[in-house]
């Protein structure tokens, strides 16, 4: 059968990936497809925990769930900033918005 | 090798190779179908993990929500078209070593863990996981708490998605 | 209310009115007239009190009105002053009462209260005299003083002084009482201090004194270390007390402790009381106004030294019965008051100024008392010091109204000349007889005019007390001062009231108001009767017929009782024979002086006059010897050397330094290590900034990698230790 190993293994690629992709995108919607990786990964890694340590106690589906839910609103909350930052300033690469800073 | 296992690797295959080409596109559409590919390929591995409600749960949200949602932004931030060019930025290859470096050290760590290799339990049969997550979800000595948060959250985010993309100049 | 606390009350009406006078009533000249005169009133009536009541006590040298109360707490015991009436102080009480009420009263008229003010006058200087206009004419009168309060202020100060002195029971109140007296000396000396003369008058007058009265200091305080005790009961009249002090040795050779000790009392008398070689303040001090000069120069301070010499006879004493060697300090004082007698009264002879002549008598006078007191002779001393205040004093209030005469006349022709010059006037005996007469009673008494007079009863013992113990050089000494005093008396009285006028003003002199008047009266008629309470038991014919009531009552102020002197014709011819030889001769010198004509006198003695005249160049010699090098110490050493120099070099060294230090610190520590410290911290802060400030790129992928990185690290670290 597979192991618990094959499935951490490939959440941690896939949330390295993600993580690549965050830092270093320079469209800001880019960045928060790295960014969805990144959680698809987190999902992985705790389902198959769910499967592999306490199948008994749906907990590990219900955390799952969870964070469905704050994904998508996550990316409904960051894509429509990012649209309000493309109308000030006709751009959305990551470094040509630096406002926040001295 | 039995036949879960190659389905699993072939599906692993597909989700990084996918994965690699979402971060690795300048041109974004291309993205954004590679990340429907990558998400298409974590709701199998729901299936395998035996949380089939949550495969279809990530093909509705996921595949059916979030992606279209990024592709609409993508259309939307057009902005000027040679900017298409450049997508990464100067020091992605410094990124790319410390993504590599959090990866070896992730596994490495986890290596140490005794449960690394275990396999998984039997579940007994005629369980129904469905009714127990849908029960969790909505009992008060379950997780309905989190239940209700979460939809006051995506309340939140609606009315602050709503209240930030709205048209300048006319109030709310 | 017992007597004894009437005595403690004494000295305070006239203290009250001085501070009264300052404070509030001084615009008021008619007020603070009457808070003057009242508070000596209300002084006279309380001494009058205690002095009857003093006489009526049977051997009231034995038990005399005392009170004491503590004072100031010392090492172990506390010091007691209080207040002491005895004989010597009932008698000095009696007259001190009398004449400062009657110069209080004299005051109102002497500075023409009720007077226009003048136009020209101005504090600090006499007044000059006023306008007044009759119609159409306007003559010159004489004007109000300007500063009229504060004379009384200052006069009732001094009366303060003297009653304290007076009433003390030990030397320690008692030189509070000099001291009082001698401030206010000073003060009314330069009563009219926009004149120069008046100002160095004062000075003088106070520095000489000074001289006396450090010694007069050093005697009370060896009196004090020796006994443990200033109480006049305590030293005076405990003859353990006085016999160890005559035995025990002084630090000067040859001296016991009660010669030393006697003698530095003693040379304070010389300062206070004008004897030479300290009596050269006197005559100056006649630059004050007259009845300045007839309280404290002739009736109570100068009385004070002899008082002081009369209460301390005892110690001066100790050692010496009746009939034996003199002292030291007796010997000390016998010719010092015998040579300034005859000195004085030298001096005087050629004196042009009516109040001169009187303030060399005052010197002659106090001579007598003190060669009188040299000798041993207590009761006479004590007896001359009585009646001479009385005639002293009704002298110079005469002489003040004399001037004002004078000075109405000069007012009244605008004729200059000095009102005070006796060869300006003449012929006053018509225009001012009240005057006249009572000058005249003075004069006489001054003179010791037989039997009638006051003078000659205190003039005569002394003479019969000298020769009747066999002190023939003070004897004689005193004799030839004694003709000389009536000489020059005579000369007095026939320069200024005799023959015809001299000048216009003269002519034109007129009596002086009732205020002025009245005193003359009242002391002319002491003048007269105090002396017959003395007349000695033996004296022809009306010897015996009054008892000698002042020999016992005074001399039972000492502890044995001085007897008697026998009785010898001799003085008492030589007494009357330099008396009315002297008188006689003077009348008949200078009772025909002519206008503008000079002393006969010079003609007379030739060189030896001008002499006399310059009173034998002792204030040159003085301002020699003494103050010109003091100046020019001053000057060179204190002022230019010492303060500018010395003191002001080390300031300004101080301040050079200070500043140079303050430079140094400044250039190598403010500048380079505090500012330079302040400054490299900014520096450093900003460099610091420009460096870290790169961290904040305002890209968030770059936060995020930061983050991330710190992240991981610390929690795969931390997992690492667990882990292993």
């Amino acid at each position: 059968m597979i192991p618990l190993s094959w499935y951490l293994v490939l959440s941690a690629a896939l949330f390295s990936i993600g993580f690549y992709g965050v830092l270093s995108r320079k469209n800001s919607v880019a960045i928060l497809m790295g960014l969805e990786l990144m959680l698809n990964a987190v999902n992985v890694n705790i389902v198959a925990f769910w499967r592999f340590l306490a199948p008994e106690n749906i907990a590990g589906q219900a955390f799952a769930v969870i964070v469905f839910a704050v994904a998508a609103a996550e990316v409904a909350v960051g894509l429509a900033l990012v649209i309000s930052i493309y109308r000030r300033q006709k751009t959305v690469a990551a470094d040509e918005i630096d406002l926040m800073k001295w | 090798m039995t036949p879960i296992q190659g389905v699993f690797l072939i599906t692993a295959a597909a989700i990084l190779w996918s994965a690699y080409m979402v971060v690795t596109r300048d041109n974004l559409i291309h993205s954004a179908l590679y990340l429907i590919i990558t998400l298409f390929g974590v709701a199998v591995l729901f299936v395998l993990l035996e949380a089939g409600f949550l495969a279809v749960v990530q093909v509705l949200v996921y595949i059916g929500a979030i992606a279209i949602l990024m592709i609409f932004a993508v259309m939307l931030t057009r902005g000027d078209v040679d900017k298409l060019e450049q997508v990464s930025i100067a020091n992605s290859g410094f990124v790319a070593m410390i993504s590599i470096l959090f990866f070896s050290t992730l596994i490495l760590l986890m290596g140490q863990w005794p449960a690394f290799s275990s396999t998984a339990p039997e579940l007994e049969a005629g369980r129904d996981t469905v009714v127990e997550l849908g029960t969790a979800l909505v009992s008060p000595k379950g997780y309905v708490i989190p239940f209700e948060v979460a939809s006051v959250l995506l309340l939140a985010a609606l009315i602050g998605a709503l209240y930030v993309a709205r048209p300048q100049g006319k109030g709310k | 209310m017992t007597t004894e606390t009437l005595i403690w009350l004494i000295p305070l009406p006239p203290l009250l009115a001085f501070f009264l006078i300052l404070l509030f009533t001084k615009k008021d000249k008619r007020l603070s007239h009457s808070v003057g005169v009242g508070a000596a009133a209300l002084s006279w009536l309380l001494g009058m009190l205690v002095f009857f009541a003093a006489i009526g006590v049977d051997h009231f040298g034995e038990h005399p009105f005392t009170s004491a109360i503590g004072w100031l707490p010392m090492d172990g015991e506390i010091f007691s002053i209080g207040v002491l009436i005895d004989p010597l102080s009932a008698v000095t009480l009696f007259f001190v009462a009398w004449t400062v009420l009657m110069i209080f009263i004299y005051s109102i008229g002497y500075h023409n209260f009720g007077q226009p003010k003048g136009k020209d006058d101005v504090p600090g200087l006499p007044p000059q005299g006023a306008e007044e206009k009759h119609g159409k004419t306007s003559h010159t009168v004489p004007s109000v003083e300007p500063l009229y309060s504060r004379f009384f202020a200052f006069i009732a100060l001094f009366a303060f002084g003297m009653y304290t002195l007076v009433v003390s029971d030990n030397l320690l109140t008692l030189f509070v009482g000099w001291e009082i007296m001698g401030l206010c000396s000073y003060l009314l000396i330069g009563f009219w201090y926009a004149k120069p003369s008046a100002r160095d008058a004062a000075k003088k007058a106070f520095m000489t004194t000074r001289v006396g009265d450090v010694f007069m200091l050093l005697g009370i305080v060896s009196l004090y270390s020796a006994t443990g005790t200033l109480n006049f009961r305590e030293i005076l009249y405990n003859e353990h007390v006085l016999e160890t002090l005559a035995s025990t040795p002084s630090v000067v050779a040859g001296l016991s402790a009660a010669g030393l000790i006697g003698l530095l009392l003693f040379i304070g008398t010389v300062g206070k009381s004008a004897q030479w070689p300290l009596h050269v303040w006197l005559p100056d001090a006649m630059e004050g106004p007259t009845p300045v000069s007839a309280m404290i120069h002739a009736a109570t301070m100068v009385s004070a030294g002899i008082y002081m010499i009369l209460r301390m006879f005892p110690l001066l004493s100790a050692g010496w019965h009746h009939g034996g060697d003199l002292t030291a300090a007796m010997s000390t004082m016998a010719f010092i008051g015998a040579f300034t007698a005859l000195f004085a009264a030298t001096i005087a002879l050629a004196q042009r100024d009516v109040k001169r002549v009187l303030a060399y008598s005052t010197i002659s006078q106090l001579g007598y008392m003190v060669a009188a007191l040299g000798i041993g002779a207590y009761v006479a001393a004590a007896f001359h010091l009585l009646t001479h205040a009385f005639f002293k004093a009704l002298l110079f209030l005469g002489s003040g109204s004399v001037i004002h005469g004078v000075e109405h006349g000069v007012l009244h022709t605008g004729e200059h000349v000095d009102p005070q010059d006796m060869f300006n006037m003449g012929g006053l005996r018509k225009k001012m007889p009240k005057t006249f007469w009572t000058f005249l009673i003075g004069g006489l008494a001054l003179s010791g005019f037989p039997i009638l007079t006051s003078g000659f009863w205190s003039k005569d013992e002394i003479l019969a007390d000298a020769f009747a113990n066999n002190h023939m050089a003070v004897f004689i000494t005193l004799a030839l001062a004694a003709f000389l005093t009536a000489f020059y008396t005579a000369r007095q009285i026939s320069l200024t009231f005799l023959g015809e006028a001299r000048t216009k003003a003269a002519d034109h002199a007129h009596e002086t108001p009732r205020t002025m008047t009245l005193p003359l009266m009242v002391l002319a008629v002491f003048a007269l009767a105090v002396g017959w309470v003395g007349i000695p038991e033996h004296f022809p014919v009306i010897g015996g017929l009054l008892p000698n009531w002042f020999h016992d009552f005074v001399g039972g102020t000492l502890l044995e009782h001085p007897e008697a002197v026998a009785f010898s014709m001799t003085p008492l011819l030589v007494s009357l024979g330099v008396a009315l030889g002297g008188l006689g001769l003077g009348w008949l010198v200078y009772r025909d002086v002519k206008t503008g004509a000079d002393d006969p006198l010079r003609k007379l003695l030739g060189p030896i006059y001008a002499v006399l005249e310059n009173k034998y160049y002792f204030d040159e010699l003085y301002e020699r010897i003494f103050v010109g090098p003091a100046k020019r110490f001053s000057e060179v050493f204190s002022y230019l050397f010492v303060d500018r120099q010395l003191i002001d070099g080390i300031l300004h060294g101080a301040a050079r330094a200070a500043f140079s230090l303050g430079g140094i610190f400044r250039r190598y520590i403010d500048v380079p290590i505090v500012n330079g410290s302040g400054d490299l911290t900014a520096d450093l802060t900003q460099r610091f900034g420009q460096v870290l400030r790169k961290v904040q790129s305002g890209s968030v992928q770059q936060y995020m990698l930061v983050a991330a990185l710190v992240t991981f690290g610390g929690l795969f670290y931390y997992l690492f230790g667990v882990l292993q």
